[in-house]
C-alpha cells in the first residue's frame, strides 16, 4: 500500500485523531492488514503515539498486524456446527488451501478462521468467505465453493 | 470551588468540589491502599483495591474511591468486613501473577490474603498501568504502552523510542508494584528483538 493513498484515507477523516480506528479499518479494508509503513504514517499525521496505535491494533480481531489473504474464510465450530460435522469441512478446507486456521497461504489468497458461531445455527455447519454465508456445508462442496475466489 | 461536607470513618471531612473520595480520605490522614494511584497521574481505577463503602440516602455502595467523586452528605467506611474480603480476593488474584512483589505481600499480611490461593501465572504484571501512564502523561515519550487484551495483556516497550530515551530516563522503574526488574526485562527484550510488531502479530495470528 503506498503513502499516498493512506495520506489520501487520513486527509478522508480530516486528519483527525479522533477518527483512528476509523482510518485504521479503512486501511485494514483495503489492504487486508496493517504494514508497520502504514502505522508509522498514520502515527506522524494524525499526532498519535505509537503505542496507542499498537494497543488498539492488537486489542481488536478486526485489524491484523501480518499479513492476511484477499479472501477471509470463516469456519464456524459452533456446537450446533459441531455436531453437524464442522470438523470434517474444516480438515477438508485445510487440506484444499494447505494452511491452518489463524494462518495465511503464501500467494496470499486465503486466511482461515474458525469461529464460535455465525447465528445461524440451523444452517450449519456454516462456512463464510468474505462475508457471504454458505449454509449447510459438506466436505465434498467445499472445493466447488472455494473455486469460485481467486 | 465550593466545600463539600462527608464523612469518612466516622470522621467529619471537608472537601472541595471535584476532589475524590480517596483524596479527601488522605488529606484527612486516612489511609486507603492503593497500588495504580500516583499523585502525579490522572486516576486511573485499575487496581481496585481503594474499593470503599458509600452510604447516601441509606444506600450503600461498592466504589472505586480514586476514581468517585465526593459527593455532600455521603458517609464513607474505608474498612469494613465486606470490604476486607473484596480486597482480599483482589490481592489474591494479583498474586498470582506477581507471587514475590514485597508490596502486595505486605498487603496480603494485612488483609489476611493466601499468595498460594490460586494458581499461580508470574507474568509479574498487574496492569496498573503506572509505567504507561507515567511514560505519556509526565515523561511524554510513550516509550512504553499496552499490547493486547484480556488475559494476554502485556507492556510493551516501542524499540524505536525506548533505544533513544528509556536508558537515561528508567524512571518507571521503581514505580512498578510487583517489581521494578519487570519493566526491565520487558525493555531488554524490545531492544533485542526490535520487530516487535512481526513477531508479535504473528503470535496472535496463529493463536
Amino acid at each position: 500500500m503506498d503513502k499516498d493513498r493512506i495520506d489520501q484515507i487520513i486527509d478522508k477523516h480530516n486528519c483527525d485523531p479522533g477518527y483512528l480506528i476509523q482510518v485504521l479499518l479503512d486501511i485494514q479494508a483495503e489492504n487486508n492488514w496493517l504494514p508497520r509503513e502504514a502505522l508509522e504514517r498514520v502515527a506522524e499525521r494524525l499526532q498519535v503515539p505509537m503505542t496507542r496505535i499498537q494497543h488498539i491494533a492488537t486489542f481488536y480481531k478486526a485489524f491484523s498486524l501480518v499479513p492476511k489473504g484477499r479472501h477471509q474464510i470463516h469456519i464456524c465450530v459452533g456446537t450446533a456446527c459441531h455436531v453437524r460435522g464442522a470438523s470434517r469441512v474444516l480438515d477438508t478446507v485445510e487440506g484444499l488451501t494447505g494452511i491452518k486456521p489463524g494462518e495465511s497461504d503464501l500467494d496470499l489468497k486465503f486466511s482461515l478462521e474458525t469461529v464460535n458461531c455465525l447465528g445461524c445455527c440451523a444452517l450449519g455447519p456454516v462456512v463464510e468467505i468474505d462475508g457471504k454465508t454458505h449454509g449447510k456445508m459438506a466436505p465434498a462442496q467445499t472445493a466447488d465453493v472455494l473455486k469460485n475466489y481467486d | 470551588m465550593s466545600e463539600i461536607l462527608l464523612k469518612i470513618d466516622g470522621k467529619e471531612v471537608k472537601a472541595k468540589e471535584g476532589m475524590t473520595v480517596l483524596e479527601a480520605a488522605r488529606s484527612a490522614g486516612i489511609s486507603i491502599p492503593t497500588l495504580c494511584h500516583h499523585e502525579k497521574l490522572e486516576p486511573y481505577g485499575a487496581c481496585r483495591l481503594c474499593i470503599v463503602e458509600v452510604e447516601s440516602r441509606g444506600w450503600t455502595r461498592i466504589v472505586v474511591s480514586c476514581v468517585y467523586p465526593v459527593e455532600k452528605n455521603i458517609i464513607v467506611r474505608t474498612r469494613s468486613e465486606k470490604i476486607d474480603r473484596i480486597r482480599k480476593m483482589i490481592l489474591e488474584l494479583q498474586l498470582a501473577h506477581a507471587p514475590d512483589s514485597f508490596i502486595l505481600q505486605d498487603l496480603a499480611k494485612e488483609y489476611g490474603a493466601d499468595r498460594n490461593r490460586f494458581e499461580k501465572e508470574p507474568s509479574f504484571c498487574i496492569h496498573c498501568g503506572l509505567c504507561v501512564r507515567y511514560c505519556a502523561e509526565v515523561k511524554k515519550k510513550n516509550a512504553v504502552g499496552f499490547v493486547d487484551r484480556g488475559i494476554r495483556k502485556e507492556i510493551c516497550f516501542i524499540p524505536e523510542i525506548a533505544s533513544k530515551e528509556c536508558w537515561n530516563c528508567k524512571e518507571c522503574f521503581p514505580l512498578c508494584p510487583t517489581e521494578a526488574l519487570q519493566a526491565a526485562y520487558v525493555l531488554v527484550e524490545a531492544l533485542i528483538s526490535p520487530t516487535f510488531l512481526q513477531t508479535r502479530g504473528r503470535e496472535i495470528g496463529s493463536g
